[in-house]
């Protein structure tokens, strides 16, 4: 490291912020503060990870043997149903969006809130009405279409609650189109005098392509919910083929959706590593404009690609053709950014705290995860492959190992800004390495059983093939560690945790320059930029001078 | 933004042009013109949305991020019709190439 | 948050705040287009897979009671459009006025729906157990033509000489006539609710040259409804007219 120990400056907690603005509860559920709005949904999305883990872990203890003994066929099917809809549809994709995107962008643009402050107390409403009537589907008699709803197992035959979460999603799915709405006006009306396009966080160009696909997306996926469960409750035949109607329309019109719905877990992801990496190599992000482009590539080429999940359905040769060959081409804007991500390292000055850890995490488990994505979009391999373990294995690397990887870094890189205080740091790398190495023994496994042809969604296997689930199962419950020990430490950070003081890393964003946590209003005035982002050297306003060295990042046990 | 004002008469006009759009449906619906039947009330549809777009909904006079926002939601919802559709369309052709010969091209053979 | 006259406090200008609302309905707009999209790519599928039960359920409607809606939802849009420019000269009273009359040519467009929607259910054409093509001119009423009755019968015996499974495929074209009239309908009452709380403002005198957003993006969502509409007629009702 080529930064040197400084005396510690010791900081103090601003005198009023966001948090102790007001008290009381009607305080924080009529809040229209964006950053109290996040850590709203901070907390229910945690709700729902736990539910969905819990599914999860009861997946996992349940393929122990090859018999399986903890379940019965039926709700094997429901868990594993129930573990997809909880993570997918009420913790991914609302995760770094309404929680990071929601309390950072503002902050990063230097605006007061985002455009629409009441907007944004709904969608979290949204959220919730849409969960609650998802959590009374778990609750009275479960689901089990697999998360996709295929027509017409989830239009006829399925005997479980489909009606209520069909609803609960197609609600879901406004909050999702609201966040996705505001983040777009804000980013276009707000940004602060000076903060030009090109001088926007990539987190920021991140969030504004992740709101490009809500707000395209979304809006399909909801038609075509509300069109399952009218069929369901009317017995309409819209893509029931005994009445004339096309199951296979009903997955063109679902992977619109929920293809693009990839890039809205891993876009802001994708965000929070480009904020990550420049700060704990001390040197300006590598190929700025291209990392910001390709964000708007993959959202644009992500539209392009949906019909790859329907290469076994029937549908026409010629077009599973077209859908194999653009699916492809989303490996380029992916690759740009990892190129660029590992430049930017390239003579920097590394430090290997927590949040880089997750970094560099990220890159390797996303590099698995996009290359195990290149062969399933090929055309014949897919069909050896398809609906095997290998492609539970794929989309895990990309949606744990990439966007909660993304999503845990994220949170611990601004921890010290939304609290204003230090997690332990020591703990915090243990941690990391913890899921790190858990998330690997959980998944890698699953490749190879899904190569040797281990079909998915199933609750029973072959005794061959024991030795690799019960490490994966092994593996899951060392990850579970690695989840629950941040949980345990963050939250005692904000009590006992040493004051972070404003910049504690020191990171350049504007975010940095307001106390931490920041006043209700984001900023005492309003910020003029007139630095390029990304620069160590030039930043008088943060103490970062043209020569000497980079003071180290703080820790909350140094 | 320098607001820009649309003058009432333009206003007429535009509805005008829209009534007779109406009736040149219906009254081209009565008339078979084979396989063009569905374009043609799809055109003068299409004429009728873009007029109210651009005179209506002030499109002309919107900021150029306005109407990218336009030819956007135009963009993305052909890229739907249009990649659904090539599946629907091409259905069976490969299928058909490859059917097994007939005897005769058996016996030839 | 806090409010100084009609300016919001996150807020710089009046100016900012007015860009940001147009942005925002646009954008909504967006999402609307895409969710209609959806039902309109499940219409073509449909339709291209059974045209001939689509042409003859298409001509079971009214094509009077549709076209005249379509009349009065364009010039609804045209009272829409001078309300946005009676405030943007300063017509305080205009403004009112022209928000009353779109209001109330909503109201005519949604009273004729209920009319048609309660045709086909007298018809028998709801989708469903007691779906049946034949039943109106089987049981014809004492208002209808006998002439209309029996070429109506004709025209029904053809196509289903061509698909025997009418009644199945014409069920499918009725699902998509409701859910796509019905969501259309939707908006327009979200519409009208609008436009009534517009005509609450217009009374206090708010609507301004200097400020008109709410009259204005209201008027965004009020066109988008008739484009739809521009659409579903011939859609809907034009499919199969020129036997």
């Amino acid at each position: 490291m080529s930064t040197t120990t400084l005396p510690a400056p010791v900081h103090k907690m601003p005198r009023e912020d966001y948090l102790n603005a007001t008290y009381g509860l009607r305080s924080w559920l009529l809040t229209t503060d964006h950053k109290r709005i996040a850590l709203l949904y901070l907390g229910s999305v945690t709700v729902f990870f736990f539910i969905g883990g819990l599914f999860a872990t009861m997946i996992r203890i349940h393929l122990l043997t090859p018999n399986g003994f903890l379940v019965t066929p039926e709700t094997y099917n429901k868990l594993f149903t129930m573990h997809g809809v909880a993570m997918i549809f009420f913790f991914l994709i609302p995760s770094i969006p309404a929680v990071l995107g929601n309390f950072l962008i503002p902050l990063m643009i230097g605006a007061k809130d985002l455009a629409f402050p009441k907007l944004n107390l709904l969608s979290w409403y949204i959220y919730l009405v849409g969960g609650c009537f998802v959590l009374y589907s778990f609750g009275t008699g479960g689901l089990d279409t697999g998360w996709t709803f295929y027509t017409p197992l989830s239009s006829v035959y399925s005997n479980s609650a489909v009606t209520p979460a069909v609803i609960g999603i197609f609600i879901n799915g406004f909050s999702s189109i609201l966040t996705g709405l505001n983040f777009i006006v804000t980013i276009h009306t707000m940004r602060a005098p000076g903060m030009t396009w090109f001088r926007l966080p990539l987190f920021v160009w991140a969030h504004y392509a992740t709101s490009l696909v809500m707000v395209l997306g979304t809006p399909v996926i909801a038609i075509t919910l509300l069109l399952v469960g009218l069929e369901r409750m009317f017995h309409l035949g819209f893509f029931n083929p005994a009445l004339g109607g096309d199951p296979i329309l009903f997955q063109h019109l679902f992977w619109f959706y929920s293809h693009p719905a990839v890039y809205i877990m891993i876009l802001p992801s994708m965000g929070v590593i480009s904020e990550i990496i420049p700060t704990f190599a001390r040197k300006p992000i590598f190929g700025y404009s291209f990392i910001a482009g390709s964000s708007i590539a993959i959202a644009v080429i992500g539209f392009l690609v949906w019909a790859h999940h329907m290469f076994v359905t029937g549908e026409s040769t010629y077009a599973a053709l077209t859908f194999s060959f653009l699916s492809y081409l989303v490996a380029i804007p992916s690759a740009v950014k990892v190129f660029n991500w590992t430049s930017t390292l390239y003579q920097g000055s590394i430090s290997w705290d927590t949040p880089m850890i997750y970094a560099f995490g990220f890159i390797g488990l996303f590099l698995i995860g996009g290359l195990t994505g290149l062969f399933l979009a090929c055309l014949g391999l897919d069909i050896h492959i398809h609906d095997t373990y290998f492609v539970v294995a794929h989309f895990h690397y990309i949606m744990v190992g990439g966007a909660v990887m993304g999503y845990v870094g994220g949170l611990h890189f601004w921890w010290p800004k939304i609290t204003g205080k230090l997690y332990p740091e020591v703990l915090a790398r243990i941690a990391a390495v913890t899921l790190f190495v858990g998330f690997n023994l959980t998944f890698f496994p699953q490749f190879m059983l899904g190569y040797m042809g281990m079909p998915r969604r199933y609750h029973t296997y072959p005794p061959e093939f024991q030795v690799l689930n019960v490490l994966s199962t092994a593996g899951a419950s060392i990850l579970a560690l690695g989840y629950l020990l941040p949980m345990l430490y963050l939250t005692w950070s904000m009590r006992y945790g040493r004051v972070a003081g404003p910049n504690p890393w020191p990171a350049t964003g504007l975010e940095w320059k307001t106390a931490s946590p920041p006043p209700t209003e984001n900023f005492d005035v309003t910020p003029e930029v007139d630095w390029e982002p990304y620069d160590f050297r030039n930043r008088p306003d943060l103490g970062l001078a043209a020569s000497g060295p980079l003071p180290a990042p703080a820790h909350g046990d140094d | 933004m320098s607001e820009h004002i649309v003058s009432p008469k333009i206003y007429l006009v535009i509805f005008l042009t829209l009534m007779a759009g109406t009736a040149a449906t219906v009254w081209a619906a009565y008339h078979n013109f084979g396989a063009f039947n569905i374009v043609i009330a799809l055109a003068i549809a299409t004429f009728k949305a873009t007029l109210v777009v651009l005179y209506f909904m002030h499109a002309r006079y919107s900021p150029k991020r306005t109407q990218l926002v336009i030819v956007c939601s135009i963009f993305w919802l052909a890229i739907m019709l249009v990649l659904t559709l090539a599946d629907y369309r091409t259905r069976g052709m490969h299928e058909s190439r490859l059917a097994p010969p007939s005897n005769s091209n058996l016996v030839r053979a | 948050m806090h409010r100084t006259g009609e300016l919001y406090g996150h807020f710089e200008t009046l100016e900012q705040q007015k860009d940001s609302a147009a942005l925002g309905m646009w954008i909504f707009l967006v999402t609307e287009v895409l969710f209609f999209g959806g039902l309109f790519l499940t219409y073509t599928i449909n339709r291209h897979a059974f045209s001939v039960a689509f042409g003859a359920a298409s001509n079971t409607l009214d094509l009077k009671l549709g076209g005249g809606n379509t009349v009065v939802l364009i010039l609804s849009s045209l009272t829409m459009a001078m309300a946005v420019w009676s405030a943007q000269v300063g017509k305080k009273q205009w403004v009112s006025i022209f928000l009353i009359a779109t209001l109330g040519l909503g109201t005519i467009f949604l009273g004729v729906k209920v009319i048609e929607y309660k045709q086909k259910f007298d018809h028998h054409l709801i989708p469903g157990s007691s779906f049946d093509m034949r039943y109106h001119s089987e049981h014809p009423g004492p208002n209808d033509d006998p002439k209309e009755i029996a070429a109506e019968k004709e025209e029904l015996e053809k196509a289903f000489a061509v698909d025997p499974d009418i009644n199945a495929h014409a069920q499918l074209y009725f699902s998509l006539y409701f859910g796509m009239t019905g969501l259309h309908a939707l908006h327009m009452i979200v519409g009208a609710g609008l436009l009534l709380w517009l005509i609450k403002g217009s009374f206090a005198g708010r609507y301004t040259p200097q400020y008109n957003t709410p009259v204005e993006i209201v008027g965004l969502y009020w066109h988008f409804v008739d484009i739809v509409w521009i659409y579903l007629f011939p859609l809907l009702y034009l499919i199969d007219r020129h036997q």
